[in-house]
């Protein structure tokens, strides 16, 4: 019964406060909308609990260790995201709020039902429905730059994601021709229980679909060009959803099909394709991060690094590197939650998204600059946080699987960003404070209670938490170790 | 219906399937390549109805009626509701001219042919052996979003995608399952009205202009 509820709570609840948030002031919506978040999180934790030995399964629904790892990244993140929306949108118009808090809500939920998905066409039709549901987000300012944005995102996207459908096609031709019928054929439990009978070639064709179709949605490189336009302009708590878990969501759809595909062609194949993403992705966010003017961008390059890496631990495949993997998304789903949130509070604070603008904010703004700064310490992988642990355990995997060289290669392009992103935000924190160069945008200038007042204070509190949970999890994963070992297992070798 | 006929209209149905496609390369006229997309969704509802005819199934036959409303009904209404509130709607200067564009057509149908390979090899029927043709019409679709400047003529591309991996689901499986026709379906349909929305909002900021012109957001 409690599995049930469990199973059925992390889609539903979402949904449930999207209708609300439509009746309801805005307000209480956005308190309902952090309650349904909470919810994602409570399911996560409880199906935990349950999944270890059998995954639990409801028709459509299934949730094994990777699944409930995955609720737990969405709720975690989304509940800081909708958390620091209540100060967000209280400068908003009447009609964006409800707007704004219908579409979260929907985005939230289609999340859960992506990674909740036994059936691998609705995990499509999951990830589909988020590019969809965020189109409006991105757009939301409706400035030239927003809808411009927009417009390639779902542009894009739905060229992405329907190359990844046409994989999905493929491995159901497969699954039907070696016997499956009906829906079971594309269930995921199904087909990593009948790998012997799928046709190589196809699946083969299948494997490079798939990875070029969800590898734009989870914005690897080169097929990236969306991911800094849709990122930089989305609202903050959005961006903070966007790039903290919906890109590692696209990259769990990738996962889920490698555990497949290496069952019929073996890993090789899938390596090497993973392996160029990652590469690809490391080195333009490095190459891009070092003359970045924009700080909303230059945490949108920041994830696209991130996403690299985690694809190069994924291509190591081993079980340490998956683990590795799966923390890595975790600390990185939190501390750029907690980035994107407070760079949008520094854009309200200062009317300029421009690096340069911002300057002495240490002195100006100190509880903003240090949730800022410390988040930005944990993005470039500094102990305790947790992105240190997963980074080592990333490299130590390529070491182990033979690849040292590629994580030699990595490692300096890591560095590169490094430099780059500590260089923007100590001039950020610690520049000679100036007076504002840019003149403040149109609607966008500078707000007396953009760090004041009570909803504020609070909202930095829960990212200030959001950055300590960070860091916990860098020295101590408590319960959490044993699902990360299982989920890791579950990814690395199908069941 | 005989096997013989049945496998002959669907050749023929496939035929100008692929046919429509390349059609939508050579005209520029917006309600041209919006007759065209009909034309194209009327097909891929003929070769759902005969394949339902070939597997006597029901849940097949409603399937074939959901593509044929929402590809040859529901998406042009809202196509020409895209062209109604953006005027002067013809492609002015594609990045590649029209006999070109024919030229790499044939190119890429040759491509989709050598691709397909896996999926033909898979069954000896008739329907496996028309795969290709999807796969082309994906190819094509690429070709359109990449080369065309125009809003909608972007719209129209992701449609002719979708259209071929539709078509492929069609040839090689006999149609994906229920449900999840269902959960695409709606998918193509919402991303078809964002897109009509967000055109006009484009119309508004940008005025008429090519999408070439969106320099907005650039490192």
């Amino acid at each position: 019964m409690t599995t049930t509820l469990a199973l059925a709570a992390p889609a539903a609840a979402p949904l449930l406060a999207a209708l609300l948030a439509l009746v309801l002031p805005w307000r209480t919506a956005a308190v309902v909308g952090v309650a349904a978040a909470v919810t994602i999180l409570a399911g996560g934790v409880i199906l935990a609990t349950r999944v270890t030995g059998e995954p639990a399964v409801r028709g459509l629904v299934r949730a094994d260790a990777l699944t409930t790892w995955m609720l737990i990244v969405i709720g975690a993140v989304a509940t800081l995201a909708t958390a620091s929306a209540i100060a967000y949108l209280r400068p908003e118009s009447a009609v964006e709020r409800r707007r704004y808090l219908v579409l979260t809500q929907l985005f939230l939920g289609c999340m859960s039902m992506a990674v909740l998905a036994d059936n691998l066409g609705l995990l499509w039709v999951a990830i589909e429905a988020t590019t969809i549901v965020t189109a409006f987000l991105v757009g939301h300012r409706r400035t030239r730059e927003s809808v411009e944005a927009a417009w390639k995102y779902v542009v894009l996207c739905s060229v992405g994601v329907a190359i990844a459908f046409l994989g999905t096609v493929c491995i159901y031709a497969a699954s039907v021709a070696a016997g499956g019928s009906g829906a079971t054929a594309l269930n995921w439990s199904y087909l990593t229980g009948h790998t012997a009978g799928l046709d190589p070639a196809l699946v083969r064709l299948a494997t490079g679909l798939i990875l070029l179709g969800f590898g734009t949605k989870a914005g690897l490189a080169p097929m990236h060009a969306w991911l800094p336009d849709a990122h930089s302009q989305a609202p903050a708590p959005v961006s903070a959803l966007m790039s903290g878990v919906l890109l590692s969501v696209a990259f769990y759809a990738i996962l889920r099909y490698k555990a497949i595909t290496d069952a019929v062609i073996g890993p090789a194949y899938t390596r090497i394709l993973l392996i160029i993403g990652a590469l690809a992705s490391l080195a333009v966010a490095a190459i891009l991060l070092i003359a970045q003017r924009d700080y909303k961008r230059m945490l949108a390059y920041s994830s696209i690094e991130h996403m690299g890496l985690i694809a190069l631990g994924a291509a190591f495949g081993v079980q340490l590197a998956m683990a590795a993997v799966l923390l890595h998304v975790l600390g990185h789903g939190l501390a750029k939650s907690v980035a994107f949130c407070a760079s949008g509070r520094i854009l309200t604070t200062t009317g300029s998204p421009a690096i340069a603008a911002v300057r002495g904010m240490a002195a100006r703004h100190p509880s903003l600059a240090a949730t800022f700064g410390v988040s930005a310490v944990a993005l470039l992988g500094l102990p305790p946080f947790s992105l240190f642990a997963s980074e080592l355990g990333i490299a130590r995997g390529g070491f182990a699987a033979g690849h040292g060289w590629i994580v030699a290669v990595a490692f300096t392009l890591m560095l590169i960003a490094f430099a780059a992103i500590a260089r923007h935000v100590l001039g950020m924190l610690l520049g000679p404070p100036t007076p504002p160069a840019f003149p403040p945008e149109e609607g966008g200038g500078p707000r007396p209670d953009g760090t004041s007042g009570k909803g504020g204070a609070a909202s930095l509190g829960v990212l200030a938490a959001g950055l300590a949970v960070a860091a916990l999890l860098g020295v101590w994963l408590g319960p959490l170790a044993d699902l990360l070992d299982t989920a890791a297992a579950i990814a690395t070798g199908g069941r | 219906m005989s096997d013989q006929f049945s496998e002959q209209l669907l050749n023929l149905f496939c035929g100008l399937f692929l046919l429509t496609a390349v059609g939508v390369l050579w005209r520029r006229e917006v309600s041209a390549l919006i007759t065209l997309l009909t034309a194209q969704g009327l097909m891929l509802t003929g070769i759902a109805v005969v394949l339902a005819t070939r597997h006597r199934s029901a849940e097949a036959f409603a399937i074939a009626l959901g593509i044929g409303l929402l590809k040859a009904g529901v998406v042009p209404w809202m196509l020409r509701r895209v062209r109604r509130q953006v005027p002067a709607a013809r492609e002015t200067r594609p990045l590649v001219n029209v006999s070109a564009s024919l030229i790499a057509a044939a190119g890429l149908t040759l491509v989709a042919y050598a691709a397909a390979k896996p999926l033909v090899a898979l069954a000896p029927s008739a329907s496996a052996h028309a795969t290709p043709v999807g796969i082309a019409v994906v190819l094509l679709g690429f070709f359109l979003a990449a080369t065309r400047q125009r809003a909608i003529s972007q719209i129209i591309g992701v449609l002719l995608i979708d259209n071929g991996v539709a078509a492929v689901a069609f040839l090689a499986t006999g149609g994906v399952p229920l449900i999840v026709e269902l959960g695409v379906s709606a998918d193509l349909a919402l991303a078809v009205l964002v897109l009509q929305i967000l055109t006009s909002r484009l119309h508004q900021a940008f005025g008429p202009t090519d999408l070439d012109e969106l320099r907005e957001l650039r490192d």
